[in-house]
């Protein structure tokens, strides 16, 4: 009787022997963004991780970015993957109040984050503890047809005045100023913040999201009024709310619109469309209110280690990996956006040296409207601006309807 | 079922031997039967409508804690104009779906005849009824596009501005309603063709020779006798109407700003979708959607157990 159970207790120690190392190296990931160059970068970076670390079995699936922000509900509780993709700012604390991502603040801690990451870290950091590793982020700001403007003899606007004269000029010469395309609401907001932070500034942005500011707040009332300016002569693309931001952008390859409030992101479909560097150029968002301090979007992307990881030993490895110097550089070079770490070197590309400059010149970097704010309050603002745009006499209304919704989410 | 092996022996067995399974036989076979489809249904179908009836008294994430509010959410959303927006076109939709009978009976009235190659039309009518919802959301999406759809091509054409008509806060109901209507007068017509199958001969020629023509002999001799297939018309339509997601999750996300919701993506919208954290809302207004096809359902059962009683 004895014996067969130490003889099974044997087998079953070598079988964990022989199982464990393989179970123990099985690491899956999973990330969001389908399009050419992050999925390139991404597949680059993970490669890079396979060599650096032979004996991990590394697997990845790639989700769509849409499909991706509800996927993520069922597979962080059904069938968590080691590491997956997501924000940080309003639109992590959901998942870091449920309990559902592991706290990284030893890796940060480890690998020296505090300081190499220090730019992003607020935004990664929920009760004092940071919960993802941020691996990318991209400037937003004003892209616009420079061959359009040399040929109407424009100038690109730095206040405000200049932005309406340039805005009329083109409309006169039948080009709409700025394409927009507010199906999946998010590009208005795009629009919003920047109105709002160049009038009232960064502290103001961050109140509203915060939800210290009412919408009816008479500063709030003003980034309104100066978006009418913009909606009442028809200064932005018409039927915008039929379109999604890729649908917005045939217009602006085609030539039938000049500018579009985007993020870096956009560059690659701008030349994936057939356009030149020559012909498209960047400015920063005009100033608007002298004197306010320039602020700017900065959405960052990163990594998050699930609670209900397998590997979480792994996870980490590939969490400290991916931030490292070196890492960022390559992926973001290849992605077209800005590397994190302040070791890294920013890739050879115009629009991520403006990028950059324009960043690191800038007073403060905001998240962005809806990971900013918490989601409710974020659903309903964008539609509020998306009514806006389109039935400006409503401004009220909306406003008040908003107020309404503010007092409910953040009691 | 070991002693029911139809073994002589065993059927001519004294009663006192025979077990209570044995004995009852008759009664359990059907439930037998029955078993496997029953336990699915409340697992998957009645179970869920009281879970979701009762996580509607809470606040919740879904994610975190469940929190009690008793009637909150109700409260809320009668204070809600979004609830309202989607509980109007809720109403549209189960008024103008109720098109598709009718227009569903026309073309199988045309198409009821003997003509050479009649099977490839009837088959080329019921073609919308087979592509997915949505694929008909996509085509109409690009259909109504004003800059490269066909209904920009033909306002263009006349000289006029074409209309946005997923992007006005008026027309996009309407516009993914007459979307709808594609598919659904298909599957009408397709329920109609196979009730003119039936129609009796004889009838029709006793009121050819009472000298019944036209809408009299529609009305007073098909009509009649297509009964059953209208009623079962009536009920997919009204189902479908009140079911209505899939289209507007594709052709508008319920925008522009929530003007094309109905209750079925509303609440959708709120418990589940990017921005929608609230599942004790979402089980209100599920609640509410319930209530409403409880109307319909009772009428349904109604009418099936007096037709059966006969």
């Amino acid at each position: 009787m004895f014996k067969s159970i130490s003889k099974t207790a044997a087998a079953l120690a070598i079988t964990s022997l022989l199982g464990a190392p393989a179970m123990a190296g099985d690491l899956s990931i999973i990330f969001d963004d389908l399009n050419p160059a992050p999925k390139a970068g991404f597949e680059a970076a993970v490669e890079k991780f396979k060599a650096a670390n032979p004996d991990i079995n590394v697997t990845y699936s790639i989700n769509d970015r849409e499909a991706h922000k509800t996927a993520i509900r069922n597979f962080l509780s059904a069938e968590a993957p080691d590491v997956t993709s997501w924000y940080p700012g309003n639109r992590m604390a959901p998942f870091v109040n449920a309990g559902q991502f592991e706290d990284v603040s030893d890796v940060w801690e480890a690998e020296g984050f505090n300081d190499s990451l220090a730019s992003t870290k607020s935004a990664m950091t929920i009760d004092g503890k940071q919960w993802g590793v941020p691996y990318t982020y991209y400037q937003w700001g004003m892209y616009y047809r420079a061959d359009i403007f040399a040929e109407h003899g424009i100038e690109p606007p730095k206040t405000w005045e200049e932005l309406l004269a340039a805005s009329a000029k083109l409309k006169e010469a039948g080009i709409t100023p700025i394409t927009i395309g507010t199906k999946n609401l998010w590009p208005a907001a795009g629009v919003f913040d920047y109105l709002n932070l160049r009038t009232n500034g960064y502290d103001v942005h961050n109140d509203l999201t915060a939800g210290k500011i009412k919408y009816t707040d008479p500063r709030i009332v003003a980034v309104f009024e100066k978006w009418r300016e913009l909606v009442e002569p028809g200064y932005f693309l018409e039927n915008h709310a039929t379109m999604s931001w890729q649908d917005a952008m045939a217009a602006f390859v085609k030539g039938e619109a000049a500018m579009y409030v985007m993020g870096n992101f956009a560059v690659d479909s701008m030349r994936d469309g057939g356009l030149t560097d020559d012909q498209i150029d960047f400015f920063p968002f005009p100033e608007i209110t002298p004197g306010v301090a320039r602020a700017e979007e900065a959405p960052t992307d990163a990594f998050f280690i699930p609670a209900n990881a397998k590997n979480k030993e792994d996870a980490r490895k590939f969490l400290a990996f991916i931030a490292q110097a070196d890492v960022q550089t390559e992926w973001n070079e290849t992605l077209g956006q800005l590397p994190i770490n302040k070791n890294s070197t920013v890739g050879d590309d115009k629009f991520l040296q403006k990028g950059f400059e324009t960043l690191s010149t800038a007073s403060g970097l905001a998240q962005f409207f809806d990971r900013d704010a918490p989601a409710e309050m974020a659903k309903a603002g964008m539609e509020g601006f998306q009514e806006f745009m389109i039935k400006p006499e409503r401004m009220d209304d909306i406003l008040k309807r908003l107020d309404k919704i503010q007092e409910r989410v953040y009691k | 079922m070991a002693t029911n092996n139809g073994n002589a022996t065993t059927l001519d067995a004294p009663p006192g031997k025979r077990s209570w399974l044995y004995k009852n036989r008759i009664k359990l076979a059907p439930w037998a039967f029955l078993a496997p489809g029953l336990i699915f249904f409340f697992i998957y179908v009645i179970a869920p409508i009281f879970q979701s009836i009762w996580i509607s008294f809470y606040h919740w994430d879904g994610l975190g804690p469940k929190e009690w509010v008793g009637m909150t959410n109700y409260i809320d959303l009668m204070d809600d104009d979004r609830f309202y927006t989607s509980l109007v076109n809720n109403v549209w939709w189960l008024v103008l779906y109720m098109l598709a009978v009718p227009a569903g009976l026309a073309i199988a009235l045309f198409l009821n005849q003997t003509v050479t190659g009649i099977r490839l039309y009837k088959s080329l009518f019921f073609f919308p009824f087979v592509i997915s919802q949505v694929v008909v959301g996509l085509i109409f999406t690009w259909f109504y596009n004003p800059e490269f759809g066909i209904v920009g091509i033909v306002w263009n054409f006349f000289g006029a501005q074409p209309p946005a008509i997923l992007g006005d806060e008026d027309l996009v109901t309407f516009g993914i309603i007459f979307a709808g209507l594609w598919p659904q007068i298909a599957y009408c017509m397709i329920l109609y063709l196979t009730g003119l199958n039936n129609v009796s001969p004889d009838q029709v020629e006793a009121g050819r020779l009472d000298n019944a023509k036209g809408w009299k002999m529609l009305w007073f001799i098909i009509l009649p006798q297509l009964k059953p297939a209208t009623f079962i018309a009536v009920v997919v339509t009204v189902i479908g109407a009140l079911r209505s997601f899939d289209l507007i999750a594709v052709m508008t996300e319920g925008g522009p700003y929530g003007s094309s919701n109905v209750l079925a993506y509303y609440m959708y919208e709120t418990a589940l979708s990017e921005y929608g954290f609230r599942y004790g809302y979402g089980s209100a207004i599920a609640t509410v959607l319930f209530l409403i096809m409880l109307v319909y359902i009772s009428f349904f059962l109604w009418r099936m157990y007096q037709d059966e009683r006969g």
